[in-house]
């Protein structure tokens, strides 16, 4: 029987007290710094008070500097990914454990994910040992078509999961906007623009109350929304629709836009290229899962970032294939994607970057996160080979310079039944 | 709105869809049953006939043979529609040659747990065909009379995962959800076109949470687990008669269940923890029938000495786990566990998503056991997706390796089939090219996708 109390202990302790960050150099590794450039050979990277302060061949490592060999290993900033429910559930389907949506709440674009998180679900852990670092949560609209305000977090094992609490809202149009808002796309506009314009009489004192159809507390979340302070994440795939979204801008010019889904952004690719609006995306959606997704393909990330787009890879969550933890596997398909004919995808670089730094930047924290350059968060991993490779995985990851622990349910599993040996004790006392 | 995360809440309800089993196709030797369980006798009798294809020389890539086997710089030679050699050096005169230098070649990828066609894209209630639930025990149902055959998701399959059979499975809302199809992953008009000439039938078994739910729900048995066994060991008994008597009178349910009980009908039983596969091991010893895999499985590696000592196949995913309790001990070393334990490892997708990408998942297992120290050869876990799901739906002497004499049901990689940066270039099904990547034309397009938007486009 393999004892790993001692794993346990430090897994816990890390839960409890905070580390400090260390000071490293990790040399002679391949090294992405999450930019869309390619892959550096033999580079180093620096990390000194919880940031980074170097990375690439040029770097002078001070000499009372820890040095971690990268022999053989990649460097990378921790992953980015976007729009999960990270920290929300347990169990999926068991919904007490399951904050992920408030369909029964009164309330809607008032709903804030900071006090639902748990750092403590196993899927942090999960995503952390897959070399995520970083993600945003968002609160799934179902009995609004706000699902309300959704925050950046930080996937480290300590008490502390907020990177910016209230970093976007979250709005579904389309079918599922439509379902909610009363059964036709008709209905849900009519929703967006009453929402907005109560909002907007609660920015200027003007609210009557006998007049709103949102609860106060709705209306007051949505004035960050109207000036532009606050995100608006809108789940959205059919490319009429995305037209409609995108001419939101006309008539609200603050509002900071991000497609969520987009399935059919390819289509419209330059409209949404021209209004400098983002997307998030699942890389490998290709089915018509629904009449509002007919032209769903492999292909429509390459198409968008063609066309100028930022894009970023996202929407993965749960626990089944699209799961945060296979982020690194959705971005190399895109990079199979250049050797089929006729097919877009995205080089290494590109791939890379659509689940780091772009990531980042749609969430507001361009070269603070997903990035290996000066200045930016020591989220850093150690990998074992090529990190969209499917054979690869994270050795070591760092998050602000803390090392991270990588023990978690599963790998717990894993130990005690490496071996189906009871012939001294049963299973229970090997822990 | 296809955002994942939807399907959290949703999960319960969504994957009661899935993980169902059932078995379709033809049974392949005759028997004296009047359960249609020899093909020529079987009504809705499969049409499918090969389509025509060149003789074919596959030169210089290296190959897997789906057995364990692995030539690098091999020859793999089919006509008529059948293996004809695979080799070094092979003589190619008379054969269209194709360079596969750089490439891989595999046996043609199979997915023994679909639900395409029973629960096909557009994913809109009127296309809800996959479980039957207005009775725990619906073992008279039969999987192909809900296959549409216009999914999309079936040329996804072909172009993208290489998938060139499948079984596609009643849902698991059930404890005997029906009758599973095993299909050619060749587009038709009709879903006979599609039936796997000789195939014998599956039928489809579901464990724990999901028969439990659904009937505990409506006040009615089951609603626990212990409900879900009585409700099968008494249908067992019940059948068990039948199957004893003359069975003259025909009684679609009972038919199905003596095809299992006489072992010409496969059992596919969904079950998620390793207590009740136990439970369920030891209920078909005690009904005498056998178990031919259990899908999903996520706690196999418990169990991987009962498996084994059992002769049961657990056909997994590499890495789901969390969305339902009972799937809350999933782990990535799931397969390497089963692998190290001698047992047999088959990958499924149960999704129509997954099943484009098998052969990643597999590679994913793989590395999750050289992480702990177990090292499976890349031609062992080819079978996975391959040999070991035709052994467990029962046409592993038809089709699943590259042998002589087999179906030429055959891929062409554009690299590893193990990395995330390969894609198939060419599938044949039977000997006749089918996909193309180089090739526009050679891309199926169902009919619902005829003058939509996105027609014929790479996907």
């Amino acid at each position: 029987m393999i004892r790993h109390a001692f794993l346990t202990a430090a897994a816990a302790l890390a839960l409890t007290a905070p580390v400090a960050a260390q000071d490293f150099a990790i040399t002679n590794a391949t090294v992405a710094t999450g930019d869309g450039s390619e892959p550096i050979e033999n580079a180093t990277v620096l990390v000194q008070g919880g940031k980074v302060v170097a990375a690439g061949t040029d770097v002078a490592v001070p000499a009372s500097m820890r040095v971690i060999d990268g022999s053989g290993g990649w460097v990378t900033p921790g992953i980015f990914v976007s729009a999960t429910t990270l920290g929300l559930w347990d169990v999926g389907a068991v919904s007490d454990s399951n904050d992920s949506a408030a369909g029964s709440s009164d309330f809607g674009a008032a709903l804030d994910v900071v006090p639902a998180l748990n750092p403590s679900s196993q899927h942090v852990g999960v995503a952390r040992t897959s070399g995520a670092t970083r993600a945003t949560v968002y609160s799934q609209p179902t009995g609004s078509i706000f699902g309300g305000q959704g925050a950046v977090v930080d996937l480290g094992a300590d008490a502390e999961m907020v990177t910016k609490p209230r970093a976007f809202q979250m709005i579904a149009l389309g079918e599922r906007g439509a379902r909610i808002a009363g059964g036709s796309r008709t209905a849900t506009f009519v929703e967006l623009e009453t929402a907005l314009r109560e909002a907007r009489e609660v920015a200027m004192g003007r609210r009557t109350p006998e007049d709103a159809r949102l609860t106060l507390q709705d209306a007051e979340a949505l004035v960050a929304v109207l000036s532009g302070k606050q995100a608006l994440y809108v789940v959205v795939d059919r490319a009429s629709d995305i037209r409609q979204v995108l001419g939101l801008k006309q008539k609200y010019r603050d509002l900071d836009i991000v497609l969520l889904g987009a399935a059919e952004g390819w289509m419209v690719a330059g409209e949404i290229a021209a209004a400098n609006v983002p997307v998030i995306t699942d890389p490998l959606d290709d089915l018509p899962v629904s009449f509002e997704q007919l032209a769903a393909t492999q292909s429509n990330v390459g198409r968008m970032v063609d066309a100028g787009v930022k894009v970023a890879i996202g929407t993965l969550d749960g626990g089944t294939g699209g799961q945060p933890a296979n982020a690194a596997q959705f971005a190399g398909n895109l990079v199979a994607l250049q050797n089929v004919p006729r097919a877009s995808g995205l080089t290494w670089g590109e791939a890379f970057a659509a689940i780091s730094s772009v990531p980042a930047e749609i969430a507001g924290f361009g070269g603070k996160l997903g990035v290996l350059k000066p200045g930016a968060a020591g989220d850093v991993v150690i990998w074992d080979g090529d990190p969209l490779e499917l054979s690869s995985a994270p050795m070591r990851v760092f998050i602000d310079g803390v090392e991270q622990p990588l023990s978690t349910h599963q790998s717990r599993l894993r130990d005690r039944y490496r071996d189906l040996d009871e012939s001294d004790l049963p299973k229970a006392y090997d822990w | 709105m296809r955002i994942r995360a939807l399907t959290i809440l949703g999960g319960a309800i969504a994957l009661a869809a899935c993980s169902t089993d059932g078995s379709g196709g033809e049974v392949a030797k005759s028997a004296s049953s009047p359960a249609a369980s020899v093909e020529s006798d079987a009504p809705f009798p499969s049409t499918y006939k090969a389509y025509p294809g060149e003789p074919t020389a596959l030169v210089g890539a290296t190959v897997y043979d789906g057995a364990g086997g692995v030539i690098p710089g091999g020859t793999v030679l089919f006509s008529d529609g059948k293996v004809e050699a695979v080799g070094l050096n092979l003589a190619t005169d008379g054969y269209v040659v194709i360079d596969g230098t750089g490439k891989f070649v595999t046996p043609g990828v199979i997915d023994i747990h679909s639900h395409l066609g029973d629960y096909p894209t557009p994913s809109v209630d009127a296309h809800s065909d996959g479980n039957e639930a207005t009775s725990p025990a619906t073992p008279e149902v039969w999987a192909e009379h809900s296959v549409w055959p216009q999914d999309p998701g079936f040329s996804r399959a072909l172009a993208n995962g290489g998938v060139t059979a499948l079984q596609i499975l009643p849902g698991s809302a059930n404890l005997m959800g029906g009758r599973a199809a095993t299909l050619k992953n060749v587009p038709s008009r009709t879903v006979q076109g599609m039936k796997f000439p000789g195939a014998p039938y599956g039928f489809k078994m579901a464990c724990g949470e999901n028969p439990k739910r659904v009937y505990g729900n409506r006040g009615r048995m089951p609603s626990t687990r212990m409900g879900n066994f009585a409700v099968n060991r008494q249908t067992w008994l019940d059948a068990k008669a039948y199957a004893d008597g003359d069975r003259k009178k025909r009684d679609l349910a009972k038919e199905t269940l003596a095809g299992v009980l006489d072992g010409e009908i496969l059992v596919h039983n969904h079950c998620y923890r390793a207590d009740e596969m136990a439970l369920v091991m030891d209920m078909a010893k005690e009904m005498g029938y056998k178990v031919s895999a259990f899908h999903h499985a996520v706690e196999a590696y418990k169990i991987g000495d009962l498996l084994k000592e059992n002769d049961v196949c657990s056909a997994i995913w590499a890495d789901w786990y969390g969305f339902k309790m009972e799937s809350y001990d999933g782990i990535p070393e799931n397969g390497a566990l089963l692998w190290k334990a001698g047992a047999c490892v088959v990958i499924h997708s149960d999704d129509e998503n997954g099943i484009q990408r098998l052969n990643q998942e597999a590679a994913k297992a793989q590395a999750a056991g050289r992480r702990i120290g177990l090292d499976i050869p890349d031609a062992e876990v080819v079978g996975w997706f391959t040999l070991n799901a035709a052994k467990a739906m029962g046409i592993d002497s038809m089709t699943g390796s590259l042998e002589t004499g087999k179906m030429a049901d055959v891929v062409l990689w554009n690299g590893d089939p193990l990395s995330v940066y390969s894609r198939p270039e060419k599938v044949w099904i039977d000997g006749a090219l089918l996909f193309d990547a180089d090739n526009p034309r050679l891309r199926p397009v169902s009919d619902f996708e005829l003058g939509q938007p996105g027609e014929g486009d790479v996907k």
